[in-house]
């Protein structure tokens, strides 16, 4: 479903990530991890548009998206959960959920994917007419996922979801992606939190100092040295 | 002394034009908030409509509401050529640069006005009743301009709170990135919101020409209070621009009945500076 | 001694010698052109002491103001001579400066923020000076009292050559002052604080002592600036010392000669005023307006296009034909 190939992308003189190569299937979750730094984020960017690449080929469903400004990289279907989250302060939930259905597309099927998004997050349900800057970590977070549910994506990019919050908020949030998985959104997950990930996960890539340094089975990713000395332990 | 009527007087006189003052300052604010840049010509382009409405009405005749209409019009057409021609060129650009492209502006509207229409005032004579409130006599325009200026700032809260446009015009002003992964195209949200700034500064042209003759120069007479509003406000706050509005208004007419009226400017400076030093995020904002 | 040198060295006897050139009946008209070309271009070159860090002032014009109506009122109803005057003048600006600057500086506002802030400033000043018409002659402007003869205390002469060579060498002080702050310890941590405000005030940077700083010298040369044009002039007006309009010229010039280097105020300073002439002379009374126009869209134009202003531009041109080491 998304390819990158031999993608090269940075900040100004900065180069973040070098010769990228990675794919996620549909219907798969996968997992980016890596120490800080690693250029995890960038590579989110570069993938939801933010960012155009240097050098590199990225592509989503056959049609290619490098480069592409972020407002159409969306409307192809591809919904990035920022990392901090990056809910709006200021409007209430539910406008933040009514932003997230800004598409055209997405706007025809709002009742739908509210009905959906309020199932999954109730509190959301519950807080609707709530500031969104006054929610918890937890409960923000779940509100950044769910606005990416609006617009009706099939691939989701979570940048560090468990960035902030409290452990056990961690496993409540790692068991509702595995929910929002189960749905049949297909997941790139970037997360610091490797044991977590791992379990929630098909497949992973290790990114390190922007390149790839290692991919496969989260399986046996999961019984590998640096799994055990853990860059991010619970 | 002053008699207690005549400072009653200007406390209403005051009042009256806070409301204007405050569609200026709020339409200025919108677009910083917004888009990050501050329109300098911005009182120059209420000039230009406040021409047009002169115009349609004291020269081809047309009855004011008619002036009122294609002023507003005019202003979100100015507001979006702005946008296009001027700002999204510079939109990366250096501050300097940004805030030279609007001061540009500014030089260019004044000087062709003055080429165009010469240095002579200009006014609209309405017919209107006087009014008489406790002794007070009461201009019925600047009833009339408060009235619509509150009309209008009341449609430009339902708009910014209940449409989707106006909901979205909000998150861009709390987070430019995201609202893009909303998969909005920022440049659509700026060009609404500057059509909707501009629209403000039509408005606030039909309001203002019933009350003031217009000259090449009357941005040299209203920007500065502008400003001044914007700012001790607290830049991009709408809630504290319409606060400060009425507490610089007040200042102004009071104490240019007590002094005069340039006194009143600098006295309305004096607690500009005095505010920067207390609260130099604006009136509203929190402390440090 | 290097081709730089020579040619400053060259271009230095050039100006010297300039006012004795005989180009005929040009001649007052040229100096008087150079005489304001040199005393605007130290002007700007004050204020990119502050624009250089980001510190945008749209207001320079409070300065300026301040400056040369402080001196000529005290010359006029006082008849204190100017050099005691602009010291006078001097240090209510430096006052102003620091009014201005230091809550700036210390809640962060900069950028957009700043300007707006010091535009207000700039424009009150402008009113006040109407306000007060009674002494200061309100937008009418006011006369500097003639001394009746040439003299030094009151700085009036008859010939405009001598006024040449006192622009010359205020102009040349300015650039002194300007390779000064370049080459001292204010300008690494004014680089510092204009990159990361933060980063700066944790290695021990007084943010805000070098802020009001440079803000208080800037605004200090601009008033010496404003004192040596009114006393050129011989007469003050509101509108063209204080207020956006000359506020907004002064940034126009050194944004378009180039705000980093030493040279840049002065180029853009010479073509701003060697266009404004122009477009008067070209003019003349008739299209009354049409010469301002063409200004202010030439100078958005300019800006648009040509972001890096003139000098910044050859820069780039010139530095890409020399091959660079490849990056990272």
């Amino acid at each position: 479903m998304l390819e990158l190939r031999n993608v090269t992308a940075g900040y100004g003189h900065f180069t973040a990530l070098w010769d990228v190569s990675m794919r996620v299937d549909a219907g798969e979750a996968v997992a980016v991890v890596g120490p800080n730094g690693a250029g995890k984020t960038t590579l989110m960017r570069v993938i939801s548009g933010l960012i155009a690449p240097r050098a590199g080929e990225l592509s989503f469903e056959g049609h290619a998206i490098g480069g592409r400004p972020a407002y159409e990289v969306v409307a192809r279907g591809i919904a990035h959960v920022p990392e901090g989250r990056r809910i709006f302060p200021g409007l209430s939930v539910a406008d933040n959920l009514k932003m997230g259905a800004f598409l055209p597309a997405a706007r025809r099927k709002f009742g739908e994917s509210l009905a959906r998004v309020h199932t999954l997050f109730p509190v959301l349900r519950e807080r609707e007419k709530q500031r969104a800057g006054s929610l918890s970590g937890g409960e923000q977070q779940m509100l950044a996922v769910g606005r990416a549910l609006m617009s009706g994506p099939k691939l989701i990019l979570l940048d560090e979801p468990s960035m902030g919050l409290a452990p056990v908020m961690v496993l409540r949030l790692f068991d509702l992606i595995r929910r929002v998985r189960q749905e049949g959104y297909t997941i790139l997950v970037v997360e610091q939190n490797v044991r977590q990930v791992l379990k929630l996960v098909d497949r992973a890539y290790l990114l390190e100092v922007g390149r790839i340094k290692m991919e496969g089975r989260a399986e046996a990713l999961s019984n590998q040295d640096f799994v055990r000395k853990a860059y991010v332990g619970l | 002394m002053i008699e207690p009527v005549f400072l009653a007087e200007a406390a209403v006189n005051g009042l009256l034009l806070g409301g204007v003052l405050a569609l200026l300052a709020l339409g200025l604010n919108l677009i910083f908030g917004v888009i990050d840049i501050v329109w300098i010509a911005y009182v120059d382009l209420v000039m230009i409509c406040m021409y047009a409405v002169y115009f349609v009405v004291q020269v081809y005749g047309w009855p004011i509401w008619v002036g009122g209409l294609a002023s507003v019009a005019l202003g979100a057409l100015l507001g979006v050529l702005v946008h296009l021609l001027i700002i999204t060129p510079i939109l990366t650009s250096a501050p300097v640069n940004q805030l030279l492209a609007t001061g540009g502006l500014l030089f260019f509207l004044q000087s062709f006005a003055t080429f165009l229409w010469t240095t002579d005032h200009r006014s609209v004579r309405l017919a209107l009743p006087r009014l008489e409130l406790f002794d007070m006599p009461i201009s019925v325009a600047r009833l009339i301009a408060f009235a619509l200026s509150i009309l209008a700032m009341l449609g430009l809260y339902l708009f910014l709170s209940r449409t989707y446009i106006g909901t979205a015009i909000r998150a861009v002003s709390q987070d430019r990135e995201a609202m893009a992964l909303m998969g909005a195209n920022p440049q659509r949200v700026y060009l609404v919101t500057s059509a909707v700034g501009g629209a403000m500064a039509g408005v606030a042209a039909a309001l203002l020409i019933i009350q003031y003759a217009v000259h090449p120069f009357f941005g040299a007479a209203f920007g500065p209070i502008t400003f001044m509003i914007c700012v001790l406000g607290g830049l991009g706050n709408m809630v504290g621009a319409f606060v400060a509005s009425f507490i610089m208004s007040e200042v102004i007419a009071v104490s240019g009945v007590i002094w005069s009226t340039e006194m009143g400017y600098v006295i309305a400076f004096v607690v500009f500076i005095v505010m920067i030093f207390v609260r130099p995020g604006g009136i509203l904002a929190k402390r440090g | 001694m290097t081709g730089a040198r020579a040619l400053g060295l060259l271009g230095l006897v050039a100006l010297a010698v300039a006012p004795y050139v005989p180009i005929g009946v040009m001649r007052e008209y040229t100096i008087h052109v150079l005489v304001q070309i040199f005393i605007w271009s130290f002007i700007g070159g004050a204020w990119s002491l502050m624009g250089r860090f980001g510190l945008t002032s749209l207001g320079h014009g409070a300065f300026l103001g301040l400056g040369a109506y402080t001196s000529t009122l005290l010359w006029n109803f006082f008849g204190l001579t100017p050099w005691l005057g602009a010291v006078a003048a001097m240090a209510l600006t430096a006052g102003l400066a620091v009014i201005v600057a230091y809550p700036c500086s210390r809640f962060q506002v900069v950028g957009h923020y700043f300007g707006l802030v010091t535009l207000a400033v700039g424009e009150v000043v402008r009113l006040l000076i109407i306000a007060e018409r009674d002494w200061t002659g309100g937008s009418l402007g006011l006369t500097v009292k003639a001394a009746g003869h040439d003299s030094l205390l009151a700085v009036q002469f008859a010939d405009k050559r001598v006024f040449y060579y006192l622009a010359l060498g205020l102009w040349l002080a300015g650039l002194y002052v300007w390779v000064r702050v370049d080459r001292s310890m204010a300008r690494s941590a004014m680089e510092a604080i204009g990159e990361d405000e933060t980063a700066a005030a944790s290695v021990g940077i007084h943010v805000t002592r070098f802020k009001v700083g440079i803000t208080v010298l800037s605004a200090v040369l601009t008033a010496a600036g404003g004192i040596a044009y009114a006393q050129y002039i011989s007469y003050v007006n509101p509108d063209t010392l204080a207020g956006i309009g000359v506020s907004l010229r002064i940034v126009f010039a050194v944004v378009l000669g180039g705000m980093y280097s030493l040279l840049g105020p002065t180029v853009g300073t010479a073509l701003t005023i060697a266009l404004a002439e122009y477009l008067r002379v070209l003019f003349g009374l008739k299209f009354i307006g049409m010469a301002e126009t063409i200004y202010g869209l030439l100078l958005v134009l300019f800006i648009i296009f040509l972001p890096a202003g003139i000098y910044g531009t050859v820069r780039q041109l010139v530095g890409r034909r020399r091959p660079t080491a490849v990056a990272a």
